[in-house]
């Protein structure tokens, strides 16, 4: 909120924090960028086109693979995959995560595999998996739900140890049952922390994605990776991971986008103005 | 109804201070009664166990010995029969106000425009029906505490448990709010257990006054204003409210020689 009724243009100055001319973020993120890929534009020229690439050449990867029809079916085949397996894991890890952190007992039968699965190295278990599921979709589903499922389970029960004592002992004072505490008052307060193992989970599920692709039947943006990078086509092989890079980013800003519907109140705790 | 009886209660805690552990004695042997229909007020020194001695009538800390009473029952846990207004408001941060006097009325059961009637209806009590629709960060504290006020007179509890209730509102709405209460007091004959740290709130509105000190009762002192006591400025110029407060002065001040 922004108070102007009792501010005259004349007696603004610069507020002491903010000394100079300062642009808005966005702005000096895409002259980053630009300077970025200007930079990468110049120096890659006269790289080898086998080690490595450039955007102009990526560009014109991006279109032949574009009409090709093989970008969207790749993106569409990685998708499928992707949505179910983080979409399970949203939907077991957020509540799994919450009992264990409102349950003692819960906390101590279930907590040691919360903390192992995370930190456990799931490439090792793929040729397992891929034993027990085939080569197909569900095989995909399981590697991206296990990679996704362990960093959003253990934010959440890490969110619910952080809840201040006094707001579970307002609903205790007016007798709210267990499980009224746990929805209306662990949960909002745990948003946060739900929220930013959503984001990391989002990372390692990118990563699960294209790791299931190259060790399954290789298809999907993983697929073209793999493939053009057998064929020495490094400017193509580029097209997938810009757009996975792209993708995560996009499913970021989404889950920040849905953080600030959900839990208006979170920004104005941080003093944030959004 | 609304007895409350104190027996023999202790309350300990073991902090650890720099890794080393230490038994805080926050309650010693504390033993009174409140009589149906009675306000007592809790006075004393910052840390002398105040607001312990409320959380364990309300039922949110355990004594570690005696018993407590509500009502001939021995307290275990919370109970829709005891209200209880935080010392520092506590307030849901996800919850408008409105939705703040709901929660507790919600948990009783109460629903659908009864709820609402009566959540809007504790509001305006306490001066708040235009910010119902704003969230704990956009209130000042005095609106806060009004509305922590608002939702533990809203379930209507036989027994009122106030943390400072007013302790954080400037001295207009402060005397507005102990005239309310007052008048809520003398209709519904609530049980009234406050803490206070304001001498004239202690004699305007408690039957008794129970001084504390280091975690034991220090003295009882007895008011003697009439009741009603609706009209506040009449109370201020009896006799009796200048003796009250003095005694009670004379008794704060002679414990604090006695604590020097
Ligand atoms: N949860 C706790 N753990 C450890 N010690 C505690 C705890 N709660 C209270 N105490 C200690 O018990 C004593 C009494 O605290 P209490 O909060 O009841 O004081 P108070 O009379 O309400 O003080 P104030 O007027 O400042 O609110 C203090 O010494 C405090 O440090
Ligand atoms: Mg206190």
């Amino acid at each position: 909120m922004t108070v102007s009724a009792d501010t005259t243009p004349q007696d603004l100055g610069p507020a002491p924090d903010r000394v100079g001319f300062r642009p808005p973020a966005w702005t000096i993120t895409a002259a980053s960028v630009f300077a970025f890929f200007a930079l990468w534009e110049w120096f890659g020229r006269d790289v080898n086109p086998v080690f490595g690439s450039y955007p102009s050449a990526i560009f014109d990867a991006f279109v032949v693979l574009i009409k090709s029809g093989k970008l969207l079916n790749g993106l569409i085949d990685s998708l499928k995959p992707f949505l179910v397996g983080y979409g399970l894991a949203v939907i077991f890890g957020v509540p799994l995560g919450l009992v264990i952190g409102r349950f003692a007992f819960l906390e101590a039968a279930l907590g040691v595999y919360v903390t192992a699965g995370f930190a456990m190295p799931l490439v090792a278990l793929v040729p397992l998996l891929i034993l027990w599921l085939g080569l197909g979709f569900m095989v995909k589903v399981a590697i991206i739900f296990l990679m996704a499922v362990f960093p959003i389970t253990i934010n959440a029960w890490l969110g619910v140890r952080a809840v201040p004592k006094t707001l579970i002992e307002v609903g205790l004072s007016f007798v709210a049952s267990p499980a009224t505490i746990l929805r209306r008052i662990v949960l909002p307060a745990t948003l946060p922390y739900i929220m930013a193992g959503l984001r990391l989970a989002v990372g390692r599920a990118v990563v699960a994605m294209i790791v299931a692709e190259f060790f399954t039947s290789i298809g999907g943006l993983g697929g073209i990776i793999i493939n053009s990078a057998n064929n020495f086509d490094t400017a193509t092989m580029f097209v997938p991971v810009i757009v996975i890079v792209l993708l995560a980013i996009g499913l970021n800003w989404l889950i920040g986008y849905f953080e600030r519907r959900v839990a208006p109140w979170q920004a104005e705790i941080a003093g944030r103005n959004e | 109804m609304g007895i409350v009886s104190l027996a023999g209660v202790s309350k300990r805690f073991t902090i650890r201070v720099a890794g080393v552990p230490q038994t805080v004695h926050a309650l010693q042997d504390l033993s009174f009664d409140v009589a149906d229909g009675e306000m007592v007020a809790l006075i004393g020194p910052s840390g002398c166990g105040k607001t312990t001695a409320l959380r364990i009538v309300m039922g949110l800390e355990r004594a570690s010995a005696g018993r407590i009473l509500v009502d001939g029952e021995v307290v275990n846990g919370c109970g829709h029969n005891r209200g209880i207004v935080f010392q520092h408001a506590e307030l849901l941060p996800w919850l408008t106000a409105y939705e703040n006097v709901a929660f507790g009325l919600e948990q009783k059961g109460v629903r659908g425009g009864e709820l609402r009637d009566t959540a809007m209806r504790y509001l305006e009590l306490v001066g708040l029906a235009e910010s119902a629709s704003r969230r704990p960060y956009q209130l000042s504290g005095g609106m806060q505490q009004r509305v922590g006020i608002a939702r533990a007179l809203a379930i209507d509890p036989s027994v009122l448990l106030m943390d400072e209730p007013f302790g954080a509102l400037d001295a207009q709405t402060r005397e507005t709010m102990q005239a309310e209460l007052i008048e809520i007091q003398a209709r519904t004959r609530k049980t009234v257990l406050f803490v206070t740290h304001d001498l004239d709130e202690a004699v305007l509105l408690a039957d008794r006054v129970v001084i504390m000190q280091k975690g034991r009762i220090s003295q009882i002192m007895s008011t003697h204003l009439p009741r009603p006591r609706l009209d506040m400025e009449a109370m201020r110029s009896l006799p009796q409210f200048a003796e009250s407060r003095h005694r009670l002065w004379q008794a704060l001040h002679s414990r604090a020689a006695v604590a020097a």
